[in-house]
């Protein structure tokens, strides 16, 4: 007969920046199962945005998550650009390239925190220290070229909101010089060191049939195997002037994830010298006007994975329906697999290991506390209102 | 002045409290921590337990499901404990004060001693802050 016992991991762990509630179902050491509990987070933005003009939104959609606060307002404005007929007819050149560099410092900067955490949950504390002052100067770059460290707020619809200027360039060319050996020490300390294999090399794999059935998106589908990319797949910004690669593992191990995150910072230094090469004087805002009828999608590849959202236009000022997909959702759930069936020591890098991200992926669900019962979806909202219509009609007519 | 008043302006030990944030003004904390502004020189650091804790450091909007949970971490904590209110939306909820998931802003809810105003604070005022509050205990019946 099996023994399970609980072992509860939050929702305000040490280890854990964010709050979120694991639940791992344990025998000996072995993980079973796992639940997975989230809504400490739940800010309703989805709701705020509807009241809120566009220009407004940017600036909401933006602290959705402080890490990847360039993704999601970028792919805001995609959507909102879609409805004019697509960012690459209607925002200036320039500004396609200053976004462009925004979006790739910002998964620099991403990836490095990311790695730096991952130490840190693997109790290499040197590590963490190393990524962070290795960050520091990747937020200089930020700082220079839109003012702030972490909430960027560059994107507007249809272009930029800052310029960047002439002197800047060589500047920053340089202090991407000097970012370079910093990332190839990183790389060989964690590449060669026996202690990181042994702890990461076969530990939480998610095999490429897994990763497929789990819908798991960015690098954590990447290092499994799935060439999938949006940057290459549906190019926004100047993805598709520039010469990069998509990098893809094999293994699917955390190690791999580990690996693939790091050769992807050296793909976007090749970006960002790229664009600071070729980048073209002239306007940085196409001054768009009125918004048309209608929806529109944008997709950006946020350095976690897909980002997704959605726009519905009534021609006001005012976004009617604004749906937000984050790429945590996806690669979050796949935990069920990657944790489960390791050992418990394992299970802390193993559910960090997708760069989840809650303030991204926070829902809400209203559920009946008799019977653990859904009480209400999107469809019984609108059966609700139509019930409604239809009571009303008679009232009017008796 | 108290002997546990005194004890505060040494070393202070920080527990760290996201009441639904967007990770912005948590990786300033981590920043602060890390070697450009290493706030361990002043014996300052995170720590994993909070009846370890001389402050609490808290961030985001409170919303439904954190704020009971903060006020359990509040009850635990050793007193006397200080509260910091760090970022735009613990101090006044920012931007989400209108979302039907957001309570009351944190000074309602718990009593603060340090107000850190910023979308995200940068590490330099965050240190700013500390370094005023420990002023501001040593004044205290002197």
């Amino acid at each position: 007969m099996s023994h399970k016992i609980i072992v509860p991991i939050g929702p305000y762990h040490p280890l854990q920046e964010e709050p979120e509630f694991f639940q791992l179902y344990c025998e000996g050491e072995k993980v079973v199962d796992i639940d997975i509990i989230i809504g400490y987070n739940h800010r309703g933005i989805e709701q705020l945005s509807e009241g809120k003009h566009y220009d407004q939104v940017a600036f909401l959609v933006e602290r959705i998550c402080g890490i990847c606060s360039s993704s999601h307002p970028y792919a805001f404005v995609l959507a909102v650009e879609d409805l004019f007929g697509g960012e690459q007819k209607v925002v200036p050149e320039r500004a396609l390239y200053i976004r462009t560099i925004v979006d790739e410092l910002q998964r620099i900067h991403s990836h490095l925190l990311w790695l730096g955490l991952a130490g840190h949950f693997i109790g290499y504390n040197t590590v963490w220290m190393w990524a962070w002052k290795y960050r520091e100067p990747v937020l200089d770059m930020f700082e220079m070229t839109t003012g702030n460290r972490n909430s960027y707020a560059m994107f507007k619809i249809g272009g930029v909101r800052r310029d960047l200027k002439e002197e800047d360039g060589p500047i920053l060319k340089k202090m991407l010089d000097e970012f370079v050996p910093a990332l190839d020490l990183f790389r060989g300390a964690v590449m060669d060191d026996p202690v990181i294999q042994a702890r990461l090399k076969g530990v939480g794999i998610l095999t490429r049939q897994q990763a497929i059935d789990w819908c798991v998106v960015g690098p954590t589908a990447r290092a499994s195997g799935i060439n999938i990319d949006v940057r290459r797949d549906e190019p926004y910004g100047v993805y598709n002037r520039v010469d990069w690669n998509v990098v893809v593992e094999k293994e699917g191990d955390i190690f791999a994830k580990t690996v693939a995150r790091i050769l992807e910072m050296y793909e976007s230094v090749r970006i960002i010298r790229q664009c600071l090469d070729k980048i073209p004087k002239g306007e940085i805002d196409a001054q768009l006007r009125d918004v048309p009828v209608g929806e529109g999608i944008g997709r950006v590849e946020a350095p976690r994975g897909e980002c997704f959202h959605y726009i519905k236009s009534d021609g006001t000022n005012r976004p009617v329906r604004h749906k937000i997909r984050a790429p945590s959702f996806m690669n979050v759930a796949s935990n069920k697999v990657g944790a489960v069936g390791g050992s418990i020591s394992d299970a802390t890098i193993t559910l960090a290991a997708v760069d989840p991200c809650y303030c991204c992926t926070e829902r809400v669900a209203v559920i009946n506390k008799a019977d653990n019962q859904k009480v209400m979806n999107g469809w019984d909202l609108i059966k609700l209102s139509q019930e409604k219509t239809e009571r009303l009609k008679k009232e009017l007519k008796a | 002045m108290d002997l546990r008043l005194k004890a505060l302006t040494k070393s202070i030990w920080v527990f760290h409290i996201s009441a639904g944030s967007c990770n912005n003004c948590d990786i300033e904390i981590l920043d602060c921590l890390t070697p450009r502004f290493d706030l361990e020189r002043f014996g300052i650091q995170l720590v994993g337990s909070v009846r370890h804790a001389d402050a609490l450091l808290i961030t985001g909007a409170m919303n439904r499901k954190s704020v009971p949970r903060m006020k359990k971490i509040y009850e635990q904590a050793p007193k006397p404990c200080v509260v910091i209110a760090v970022g735009q939306c613990a101090l006044s909820r920012h931007m989400f004060r209108d979302s039907y998931n957001v309570c009351e802003p944190l000074d309602k809810i718990l009593p603060v001693d340090l107000y850190i105003p910023g979308c995200p604070p940068k590490p330099e005022a965050m240190i700013d802050g500390i370094i005023k509050l420990v002023n501001k205990i040593k004044e205290v019946k002197k």
